[in-house]
């Protein structure tokens, strides 16, 4: 399982951050930063994203 | 300098905060309103409308609101069906602003701090503090350090992310299907039709579950943004393609900025507070679930979380119990108004290009205002009704 984010596409508006149900992803002033140890790759954050920067595969 | 103790820590200093703050500090608390990023009011998440209404309402809490802090006036609405029908809603005078958010947000913190509220930007809360079940306070990086601030209360207006609520164990965690994806580019060069009206484009290949929107902030300037939820594409994907579709708008055209956002339209919760801590704005979901706009909810909320607070800091208690007065009194004035239009978005939602044209053909640009404030259901539903398939859905809104 794997959590990409591509930073140069990432605004950090933190709407992935909204919708993460087990709190593995902050918004940090470096962009977003997520916590591979809670993240439960369920892709939520992929599909809220506006701009594509998140891709999950499971 | 921040000190190390306050009546009520503010976290966000957006127009939810703003308006909490300047009410507590009204009635002779200390208050402390935090701002993670360097600027208050950028990088914007907003496409900056206003209504008169809202307008009058911001005035009335906040003080007159400075010409400098709107772009523009409105006067009315041009809105496109699928297939090209128009719906012109033309007030004839000022109907609402668009905003210059930077200008706008900074002003009202400024208000806020003019109430007594000592305003402090670019300092993030990493964390709240938690005595005995209670959120005492919160943890935040102010100029490289990490300083431990007590509160007796901490007002959560910190945005989509909610992260305060969240930390402090409340869950405030959007649901996929009442979040929006926003995307919007501020232009220049645009050749408008009318830019003292805004524009709304509906359609499920425009922008599925959503619009795209026009929202002039000049002769030639405009937010173009759109909002889509649950598609299988990026929202910049729906508004490239619309760019692209329509080169009498925008074959000049250049972008001023790159803006992007959840939008939380709907999933409100019953509960809003716990020991020690409300949640006001994006972060208690508080958004009209038509259009999106949360500036005037938010700051609704901040006015009767302000209320609240203060009542149960001047008697000593701000257990869950005695703030959960801030759930009864945002349900009465505006959640159930909000919960009415969650239930006509619901119903939108589910509508097909076809359904949206003929609805072009039978309403008034009047009709479509009272929807957008929660009036005039029936006729919608009656309308509904008339064609089979849509009779289910017609019901809920009769």
């Amino acid at each position: 399982m794997k959590w990409k984010i591509d930073r140069e596409k990432c605004i950090k508006c933190g709407a992935c951050v909204g919708v993460c149900p087990v709190m593995s992803l902050e918004l940090k002033d470096e962009g977003i930063v997520n916590d591979l140890k809670k993240c439960i790759f369920c892709g939520v954050c992929e599909k809220v994203c506006p701009v594509g920067a998140i891709k999950v595969e499971r | 300098m921040l000190k190390d103790r306050y009546d009520v820590v503010v976290v966000g200093g957006g127009p939810g905060g703003s308006s909490a703050a300047r009410t507590l500090a009204e009635k002779g608390l200390d208050v402390l309103l935090l701002e993670k990023r360097p600027s208050i009011g950028s990088e914007k998440r907003c496409a900056e409308g206003l209504s008169i209404g809202s307008l009058k309402m911001i005035k009335e809490k906040m003080g007159k609101i400075p010409r400098k802090c709107i772009a523009q006036m409105v006067n009315g609405a041009i809105i496109y069906a699928p297939n090209g029908k128009e719906v012109l809603i033309d007030f004839g005078e000022d109907a609402g602003a668009i905003m210059e958010r930077k200008i706008f947000d900074k002003w009202l913190a400024a208000q806020a701090a003019k109430a007594g509220a000592h305003v402090q930007a670019k300092t993030e809360v990493v964390d709240v503090i938690k005595k005995n079940d209670f959120v005492s306070g919160v943890i935040a990086k102010f100029e490289g350090e990490i300083y431990n601030i007590e509160a007796k209360v901490v007002v959560a207006a910190d945005g989509v992310e909610s992260t305060v609520a969240r930390k402090a164990g409340l869950n405030t965690t959007n649901k996929l299907i009442n979040i929006d994806s926003g995307f919007q580019y501020e232009m220049c060069n645009l050749k408008m039709r009318d830019p003292k009206k805004i524009e709304l484009w509906f359609g499920n290949e425009v922008a599925p579950r959503g619009y795209v929107w026009i929202f002039p902030k000049g002769k030639d300037v405009a937010n173009v943004g759109v909002g889509v939820a649950m598609t299988d594409k990026p929202a910049k994907y729906y508004l490239d393609k619309f760019i692209e579709d329509n080169p009498k708008i925008f074959s000049r055209a250049s972008i001023l900025e790159v803006n992007a956002g959840g939008i939380p339209v709907g999933g409100f919760l019953k509960n809003m507070v716990l020991n020690g801590l409300v949640v006001v704005g994006d972060a208690a979901h508080q958004v009209n679930p038509i259009h999106g706009g949360g500036m005037k909810e938010a700051t609704i909320a901040g006015m009767i979380a302000g209320e609240v607070i203060a009542k149960s800091i001047k008697k000593g208690d701000v257990s869950q119990k005695s703030l959960s007065e801030y759930n009864k009194k945002w349900w009465d004035k505006r959640g159930k108004k909000l919960q009415k239009i969650q239930n006509l978005r619901e119903v939108v939602e589910k509508l097909s290009d076809e359904d949206f044209n003929m609805l072009a053909e039978t309403l008034t640009g009047d009709d479509l205002m009272e929807f957008s404030r929660g009036n005039r259901f029936f006729k919608l539903g009656k309308i509904l009704m008339k064609k089979p398939n849509l009779i289910s859905l017609a019901r809920k809104l009769i």
